[in-house]
């Protein structure tokens, strides 16, 4: 099945010179949902406002159901819906209006019953006489996503839509992201918080300095780049790491009866059969044993941390190592 | 084309409208009813009438302004309500979803342009009406009459809109109705006729557009002009076209809005 969305070769350069895209070249597939990671100023809104049509290309193309971007956007454009980072609302509006409003703008004929369906799903029903001015900012950013949904687009972008919202309503979010991804809506989420593409994302794209630095399933990217940690509970606290097992580059919790060992997933041996056996020979008591995988967040700082950075030899062999 | 879009976005500034009635509304009714007052009563009773031979015939003072005070009311509501409807939403931010919605920057146009010049015919006819309780008014040519009002509401709306644009401050947005407007309609015969003034300045008010369309307006209601009327029609008409030619540059370029 061809993508929903293809952006081929994009190139984006401010008037100021700042090159905002550099060569971006990314597949997004009918009905997944795709977290875009990366810090301030990587070109993630940059990225997103070109596929909506907010900002043009320098050069590149994206298509959007087979349609270019340029010459076809009426098409592209009626198929995609926007909630932006910031809380971009009018004043005096009403809550109800301003989702007609945005339903019009995209060509489609009123439909209060499509109308009532999102606010009620947003629980935003009893708020619909409300002056947007009146909300507060987790209503503000459910009236943006209402206002994305209003004319039922097959592909919605949310710029950061979780930034500033609290925990209950962020899980309300994911919630609605997971219903529409159950609608065959496709989602485009760009995100600081790696939990927020851990927890609802079918693929993590990492940007950075306006390169695509990577797009992977996010099961199969924690597989590959993850690394694990060993932790050794020990009988006794000990004050220092023996010199017999220097070679494991162990860390010693503060309270000195726990052994920190990292160990990448990647590599055929791990070396975890030998380290139990070295610890037994230096003496130590175990108590307990767990082992725990580095999280996304882990793995983001490192390849951004990697493309910084020019690569240390010494960390070849843990490449996790530096993030943990 | 989008109508749909051209529909929600002129009536949602027509809505805007509703809701500051008094601002809109009253405000005009008010200013013109001083405008009678000052001029057309306490003035006016001291100015013998216009436009006539020897004294005779022509039109009485407090009639005489009306055209102008339509015309002064016609150009800074036009342009303020233009300006403001563009500009609001990109100071908000709002305008994001203009910019990615599918509609062609021309209906976008449609939609506020067609909006600002409504709420201008509303106000210009109110203006009328209000007129017409202090002095007993006849309009010559009714046809040229609506012309010119509508002409010139569609025109400076566009070119209220192409402030909007422009300006990036609310203070930007008053610049240009503050500084050249006004002076260009108060100096444009609104409450005289160039042939009032000595030759220099008949001379030199030649040169300020606004004098065309008060010339030509007034002439449609008495026969009164400082130009010929087709020339008026002409100088309305080579503005709007000017501004029309601004706005599509605008689109173009996606000046200010599209980066």
């Amino acid at each position: 099945m061809p993508p929903i969305v293809a952006i081929k070769d994009l190139c984006k350069t401010y008037a100021s010179g700042h090159q905002a895209l550099k060569n971006i070249n990314l597949d997004i597939k009918r009905g997944e949902i795709i977290a875009l990671l990366g810090p301030n100023g990587a070109g993630k809104t940059t990225l997103i406002s070109t596929i909506c049509g907010i900002v043009s290309p320098t050069s590149g193309t994206v298509t959007v159901d087979g349609h270019d971007t340029v010459r076809h956007y009426r098409k592209t454009r009626s198929l995609i819906g926007l909630v932006p980072q910031e809380l971009t609302l009018g004043a005096f509006e009403k809550v109800e209006n301003t989702l007609a409003f945005s339903r019009g703008l995209f060509g489609k004929k009123p439909d209060p019953a499509h109308i009532e369906k999102l606010l009620k799903q947003l629980s935003l029903w009893d708020k619909k006489d409300s002056a947007l001015m009146m909300l507060s900012g987790g209503m503000k950013r459910r009236v943006l996503i209402g206002k994305a949904l209003s004319h039922s687009p097959k592909v919605l972008f949310l710029d950061e839509p979780t930034a500033g919202v609290d925990v209950e309503l962020r899980k309300d979010m994911w919630k609605l992201v997971s219903d529409l991804r159950e609608s065959g809506v496709t989602i485009i989420l760009t995100t600081h918080y790696i939990e927020e593409a851990e927890e609802i994302a079918d693929r993590v794209g990492v940007i950075n300095n306006g390169e695509l630095l990577l797009v992977e399933d996010k099961n199969a990217l924690m597989q590959k780049l993850g690394s694990k940690q060993l932790s050794i509970e020990l009988r006794e606290a000990i004050s220092s790491i023996p010199e017999s097992l220097n070679t494991y580059e162990l860390q010693l919790s503060d309270n000195g009866t726990q052994l920190i060992y990292s160990y990448d997933v990647k590599s055929e041996r791990t070396g975890i059969t030998a380290l139990l056996q070295a610890v037994n020979k230096a003496g130590l008591q175990l108590k307990d044993l767990h082992t725990s995988q580095s999280s996304l967040e882990e793995i983001f700082v490192n390849l951004v941390n990697d493309r910084q950075t020019p690569p240390d030899p010494s960390k070849e062999t843990h490449p996790m190592k530096d993030a943990l | 084309m989008n109508w749909q879009a051209i529909s929600v976005i002129y009536k949602s500034e027509m809505l805007r409208t509703r809701n500051t009635l008094l601002q809109s509304i009253a405000s005009p009714v008010i200013s013109t009813c001083l405008y009678f007052v000052v001029f057309g009563s306490a003035i006016g009773s001291r100015i013998q009438t216009v436009g006539g031979v020897d004294g005779q015939g022509g039109v009485s003072y407090g009639v005489f302004i009306v055209p102008g005070l339509m015309m002064l009311s016609l150009l800074t509501q036009s342009i303020s309500n233009a300006s403001f409807g563009i500009y609001f939403p990109k100071f908000t931010g709002t305008i994001y979803e203009i910019l990615s919605a599918p509609i062609s920057f021309f209906e976008v146009i449609i939609g506020y342009v067609g909006a600002a010049a409504t709420k201008s015919i509303i106000i210009g006819t109110i203006i009328l009406i209000t007129a017409s309780f202090f002095v007993d008014l006849s309009i010559a040519h009714p046809l040229w009459m609506l012309a010119f009002f509508i002409l010139t509401c569609v025109t400076f709306s566009l070119f209220g809109f192409i402030i909007g644009m422009w300006a990036d401050s609310f203070e930007k947005l008053q610049l240009i109705p503050l500084l050249v407007i006004t002076p260009l309609v108060f100096l444009g015969g609104s409450f005289y006729t160039i042939d009032m003034l000595p030759p220099l300045w008949q001379k030199i008010s030649l040169l300020n557009p606004v004098l065309y369309l008060i010339s030509g307006f007034r002439w449609s209601f008495f026969e009164l002009s400082d130009v010929n009327h087709g020339t008026s029609l002409i100088m309305v008409l080579a503005f709007l076209f000017i501004c029309l030619g601004i706005v599509w540059w605008m689109f173009k370029s996606g000046y200010k809005l599209r980066q």
